[in-house]
């Protein structure tokens, strides 16, 4: 497969924190409008993108919105207080650069500690260049959000950029709804809000009622000096969720997923996540119990602005959602 | 007044039952339906002949409290927390049980503790209720394990413009919801009194699910901590600055678009409002706006200092500040109802 990634290189630099995930969706559904039969945004802002079908109602769901942090106090002097939004490590913030809905670009700070025990959050603040409260509520307000900045930069083999969680994964969804020949009935759900607790994914299972239900979304990995022992690596092919602290994958999901892998010579990674959750751990709560996988994408330094990930594992998890939609599905 | 009323009042988690009864009996005259569904949540609906989008409002009855967990051989009573409470605030308070029994939270008299235990806080497993018995058959003969035990604090005005009671998490929200009944709207308007809120939000899940509104507006007491030994950017909310409007919260992360509009609307009317900084905890939005497929949801609280202690301190100023923002949102809520919920097919 040669695959050309112009589209995850955009959908990366998207302004897309949890909660304001619109640019995200406008840009998704200007790209799929002319390949599904019906287009909708519900209560929360997941984009639901709908091909009819006559076989098994399939929900394939990744999420577009990416880690950040919300203002939540402007001082005299023009310094902002923030909260984190999703998943943000405190323990390196310092010197990083974030951006605003309108594109002001500001950087964070740390107060004088007296000892490194000190550092904590509360010490953390962002300067974005102003000089006093007035100048800076000009720009932006409390509750306003913000991203990491972190260039998209394509290598032989990888990539690096911030937010590949999980703009990768509505990336292979894309590429998929656009290539499937599939005869089932397709609810491909772009989701909101996955960073802070899988929510949008949640109210999208409930209104798409599935029989079946696949998450395409990053996962860590093991390959880089002294890591927590985990058996995926760059390279290896796309990683078929077993387990992590939202859901155990039934067997027959997992048989499925690696038969059709084996069957396209696709390559396959067995993944334990022993942390973190994703889109399929709501779903497949969702009523009276949805079936659910999930293809994971291997990604070094998740939730950073330099994200790592290798084309062939896109490119597997792209060919492998692709056959498991078109085949027969018991 | 209402407020000192609802504030009186005993209703922790699971014993809301004071608090539902004197509700139902108020507003009867109000509201054309009023039911109590499995949970214990207290439903009242007006206008629910009339078609077109419901909105539901929300505030919950319980309130924090102790539970009775152990009766000694001595007729002392151990306990445990219902909801967050700091064990740190407990000692030497009186508490009521049952309505007519009175306790006293003992700890020993600071003669008779050693250097070291001067210097660390008690714990629940260390305090112990004194109801006055002479034995475990005693102490057994007036209180049975499972019993509540509540702060006993009068509601009473202080200060300028402030109150102090027990409670006013949430019954503030409780009696803001009250007034709001005895207003007249012109669409299906359905107040959920919930129960079970300070110890998983419990009560809401159920009451938004059977609902099914098509928006909510969630009125809650929160956290002020404009208090001394904080800095500013420290504030969550500051006492007498109006009604804090959430935008994030464990359970709950808001649609700007909405807060952009309650913004706007405070500033048309001259509403003073500030937002509560901070994104800690969580309340009944949490699970109303993920309810079925997701219900767009806001909250407006009233700030309120020493929050789940014995004596809450809150502003006149910011609960009539909340009600009427309430009603001003209700009153333009219909021609709104598309702001956050675009339901519209092909609408990008």
């Amino acid at each position: 497969m040669d695959l050309d990634f112009t589209i995850l290189r955009q959908l990366t630099q998207i302004f897309g924190p949890s909660g304001s995930e619109e640019r995200v969706a406008e840009f998704i559904a200007t790209q799929l409008r002319p390949y599904c039969d019906e287009l909708k945004t519900d209560a929360l802002g997941n984009l639901i993108v709908s091909r009819h079908g006559t076989g098994k109602k399939i929900m394939v769901a990744a999420h577009m919105d990416e880690i950040g942090l919300m203002i939540t106090h402007i001082d005299k002097e023009g310094f902002l207080r923030f909260t984190p939004l999703g998943g943000v490590g405190i323990s390196n913030l310092v010197g990083r650069r974030v951006k605003f809905s309108r594109g002001r670009v500001g950087t964070i700070g740390v107060e004088k500690l007296e000892k490194p025990s000190e550092f904590k959050l509360g010490k953390l603040y962002l300067d974005i260049g102003v000089a006093s409260r007035e100048e800076a509520e000009q720009l932006l307000h409390i509750g306003d959000t913000a991203v990491f900045v972190g260039d998209f930069v394509e290598l032989e083999a990888r990539i690096i950029s911030k937010a590949l969680d999980d703009r990768v994964g509505c990336f292979v969804a894309m590429e998929a709804f656009k290539r499937t020949k599939s005869t089932h009935e397709l609810a491909f759900v772009f989701t909101v809000q996955e960073e802070i607790g899988t929510r949008g994914a949640q109210t999208a299972a409930y209104a798409i009622e599935p029989d079946l239900a696949i998450a395409v979304d990053v996962t860590a990995t093991g390959d880089t000096p002294k890591a927590h022992p985990m058996s995926v690596e760059l390279g290896r092919g796309v990683g078929i969720k077993v387990l992590d602290h939202s859901m155990v994958t039934s067997p027959q999901i997992k048989r499925w997923m690696a038969s059709v892998a084996t069957d396209r010579n696709i390559p396959f990674q067995w993944e334990v996540l022993e942390y973190g959750g994703t889109d399929s751990g709501a779903i497949h709560l969702s009523r009276g119990g949805v079936p659910s996988g999930v293809l994971s994408i291997p990604t070094r330094y998740v939730h950073s602005p330099a994200e790592i990930l290798d084309k062939q594992d896109v490119e597997a998890a792209l060919e492998l959602l692709v056959a498991l939609l078109e085949g027969p599905i018991d | 007044m209402l407020l000192k009323n609802l504030s009186e009042l005993n209703g922790t988690s699971g014993d809301e039952r004071l608090v539902r009864n004197f509700l139902h009996q108020h507003l009867e005259p109000f509201v054309e339906t009023i039911n109590v569904d499995k949970m214990g949540n207290l439903i009242a609906t007006k206008n629910g002949h009339l078609g077109g989008p419901r909105v539901m409002i929300a505030a919950h009855m319980d309130e924090v409290a102790l539970m009775i967990m152990e009766i000694t051989n001595d007729g002392y009573l151990k306990f445990q927390p219902v909801g967050g409470i700091d064990p740190r605030i407990l000692i030497s308070k009186p508490v009521q049980i049952n309505e007519s029994l009175v306790g006293v939270i003992g700890a020993k008299a600071i003669h008779l503790q050693k250097r070291s235990e001067r210097q660390k806080a008690l714990s629940f497993d260390q305090l112990y209720i004194d109801i006055g018995a002479k034995s475990k058959e005693d102490a057994a003969k007036q209180v049975k394990l499972g019993d509540y035990a509540y702060f006993m604090t009068k509601c009473e005005p202080f200060g300028e413009g402030l109150y102090k009671g027990k409670a006013f998490d949430d019954r503030v929200g409780c009696a803001i919801l009250v007034e709001l009944l005895k207003k007249s709207y012109d669409f299906p308007l359905v107040a959920a009194f919930t129960v079970q809120e300070e110890v998983g939000l419990r009560g809401a899940k159920v009451a938004a699910y059977h609902i099914a509104p098509d928006f909510a507006i969630v009125i809650e007491g929160t956290v002020a901590a404009d208090v001394a030994d904080r800095e500013e950017e420290g504030w969550v909310t500051e006492l007498g600055q109006g009604p804090a409007c959430s935008l994030m919260d464990r359970t709950t992360l808001y649609n700007p678009q909405l807060i952009q509009w309650v913004t706007e609307l405070a500033r048309q009317k001259g509403i003073p409002l500030q937002f509560r900084r901070g994104s800690s905890g969580g309340n009944d939005a949490g699970p109303i706006h993920v309810s079925k497929a997701g219900i767009p949801t806001i909250v407006l609280s009233v700030p309120c200092r020493y929050i789940h202690s014995f004596a809450s301190v809150i502003s006149v100023k910011d609960y009539s500040a909340c009600l009427n923002l309430v009603d001003e949102l209700l009153k333009e809520l219909p021609g709104k109802l598309g702001v956050g919920s675009i339901d519209k097919e092909d609408n990008l």
